[in-house]
């Protein structure tokens, strides 16, 4: 089993995410959970999601608290220096901002790979939603699923332009990170 | 069809496939979804029923109050403050003896407020006469849902499906919804004999005097006792339609030698299987009640039979006297000859998470000989002031 924490904040889709990232899961054909830490959500509060990917049946229901892989959608969000706690050995955080890996993971024991996704998105999608640039990126680094898993994801969402211009936005991401670099902490 | 749904959206469709003819609810969290989800069935052309707007929980069970006594297939859904603000109409619903159904996204009841979950609200209504049945995961709620409209009126008693809010209802994960042709095929057309009609008039929960009460009272027990092999045969004839089955009453897992068990209810059992295989030391039985009115005594008692210890889960409290569901099983297993000792705890009240270590945790306090009755386990005393640990 796969758990991912996802942090963000109010309004960034952060529960989208691992809606996203589960739907892709079951495209692929895993077994998938993803639900929020439930909170009475308001606009620009943090916000945690939880996704499980496994090949059998998943029962644990409690949030996850060790998660192997982290997606961070506001670099705000670093300033708390505990953002990466339970994180485990060998893990990796992926984040959304403008700054440079090295800079950011100077502060953080763990792999770390920026995406200016929200710069990406803004220019593609023209809304600042960081999630498919950041799951683009993220899977094609890890290889957890096929990249087209998370298109077909899309397609289950979006149509028309909006389906196409997250498609292409797809594209540009998997070219920008290295496929498959963190592809040895694979073990779904 | 298999889909990555969130349990509410798979709720809602799995009402619409069960061509209820009237849904009238109110939102609450964390029941919204469910309910938006619906009427946007509705608003799309996907769904044809008559979906009423209310302006409260009273108002909701109100309706489908009057529209099941008239002979219409009804379906509403709360959770929390709203279960309680409709307690009166659903214990008029029950006495009526009107089929129906309806969802609880289990929650929380105030004060302090507090929207997460836990069984305080289904446990408020438990003598109201209602079934009330539990889920596990969201594949169960679909199946359940699906089943109670069935038990409803195969038994002429309203059927409460109890899913944990946010943990199932906000929760994505793969769910198998039938199509609407083998539930039409699965499900009879609703059919409700006292049903209201102008050309045969007869009166619904008219006024009962002392020289009948009891007997009333007697026949609606009776009644819901009987539900015990209906709920059992609904969900065996489900089994052999679908491939798969929610469990009956309730169901047995572990080792047949096993001296230890541990019962709870709802999403809470998930987290303890996968605690229990990653626990090291000899197994435990785990007792999963899917069946909490009627309370299935005879299937407890077998169930827990060659058990030294029996670990019970509580997610409501009745305080001053501690575990419900406890309190109930010790009631049923009093006079059972081995009866295992009874340990009860509750875990997770207002929604504190349910880590699998709880399992280790759990198993060990058995040890202790000083241990109390009841506790609420996860409860962090040393939070409290000295005066009220």
């Amino acid at each position: 089993m796969i758990e991912y924490r996802i942090h963000g904040r109010g309004g960034q889709g952060s529960v989208a995410a691992a809606y996203l990232l589960a739907s892709a899961a079951f495209e692929a054909g895993h077994t998938c959970q993803a639900f929020p830490a439930f909170g009475a959500e308001r606009r620009g509060a943090p916000v945690t999601a939880f996704v499980r990917i496994d090949n059998k049946p998943i029962h644990l229901r409690s949030q996850v608290r060790t998660p192997d892989f982290l997606i961070v959608q506001d670099d705000t969000l670093l300033l708390d220096r505990e953002i990466t706690d339970g994180l485990k050995p060998g893990g990796a955080m992926i984040v959304n901002t403008k700054r440079s890996d090295d800079e950011v993971a100077e502060a953080f024991s763990c792999r770390t790979k920026c995406i200016p996704a929200t710069e990406l998105a803004m220019e593609y999608i023209g809304r600042p939603i960081p999630n498919t640039a950041l799951l683009a990126a993220f899977l094609t680094m890890t290889g957890h699923l096929p990249v087209d898993a998370l298109a077909a994801a899309l397609k289950g969402r979006f149509k028309g332009k909006l389906l196409d211009n997250n498609l292409a936005l797809i594209q540009r991401v998997t070219g920008m990170v290295e496929p498959g670099a963190w592809k040895e902490t694979e073990h779904a | 069809m298999r889909e990555a749904l969130e349990g509410s959206q798979a709720i809602a469709r799995a009402v619409a496939l069960c061509d209820p003819d009237v849904v009238a609810a109110y939102p609450i969290t964390p029941q919204t979804h469910i309910v938006e989800n619906l009427s946007k069935l509705v608003a799309e052309g996907d769904l044809h029923t008559e979906f009423v707007s209310v302006e409260s929980e009273f108002s909701a069970a109100s309706v489908v109050l009057g529209a099941a006594a008239s002979g219409a297939r009804a379906y509403t859904a709360s959770s929390s403050q709203g279960v309680l603000l409709m307690a009166e109409v659903l214990f008029n619903i029950a006495g009526m003896r009107i089929p129906l159904t309806m969802t609880v996204a289990n929650r929380a009841v105030s004060a302090p407020l507090n929207i997460w979950n836990d069984h305080a609200d289904s446990m408020a209504v438990r003598d109201s006469g209602w079934i009330q049945l539990h889920c596990e995961n969201n594949q169960e709620a679909v199946d359940t849902t699906i089943q109670s409209f069935k038990i409803a009126q195969d038994t002429d008693l309203p059927v409460m499906v109890c899913m944990d809010g946010f943990v199932l209802t906000h929760t994505m994960e793969v769910i198998d919804i039938p199509t609407h042709a083998q539930v039409r095929k699965w499900l009879p057309p609703f059919v409700f004999k006292r049903a209201l009609d102008p050309s045969d008039p007869k009166s619904l929960g008219a006024l009962v005097s002392p020289d009948f009460f009891p007997e009333v009272r007697h026949s609606h027990h009776a009644a819901v006792d009987k539900a015990l092999p209906v709920i059992e045969k609904v969900d065996a004839s489900w089994a052999k339609t679908f491939k798969r089955d929610c469990g009956g009453l309730l169901t047995v897992e572990g080792p047949e030698d096993a001296k230890v068990g541990i019962l709870a209810m709802g999403s809470t059992v998930g987290t303890l299987r996968t605690g229990l295989e990653h626990h090291d030391g000899p197994g435990a039985k785990l007792i999963k009640l899917r069946a909490f009115r009627p309370f299935p005594a005879d299937a407890l008692r077998a169930a827990v039979a060659g058990l030294d210890s029996l670990i019970v889960i509580d997610r409501a409290i009745s305080p001053g006297l501690g575990g419900i569901l406890g309190s109930e099983v010790k009631s049923t297993l009093y006079g059972m000859p081995n009866a295992p000792r009874i340990h009860n705890h509750a875990i997770g009240l207002g929604g504190r998470d349910i880590p699998e270590s709880i399992v280790g945790d759990l198993l060990s306090s058995i040890e202790d000989p000083d241990a109390p009755a009841f506790s609420v386990f996860d409860a962090d005393l040393s939070m409290l002031p000295p005066e009220d640990r």
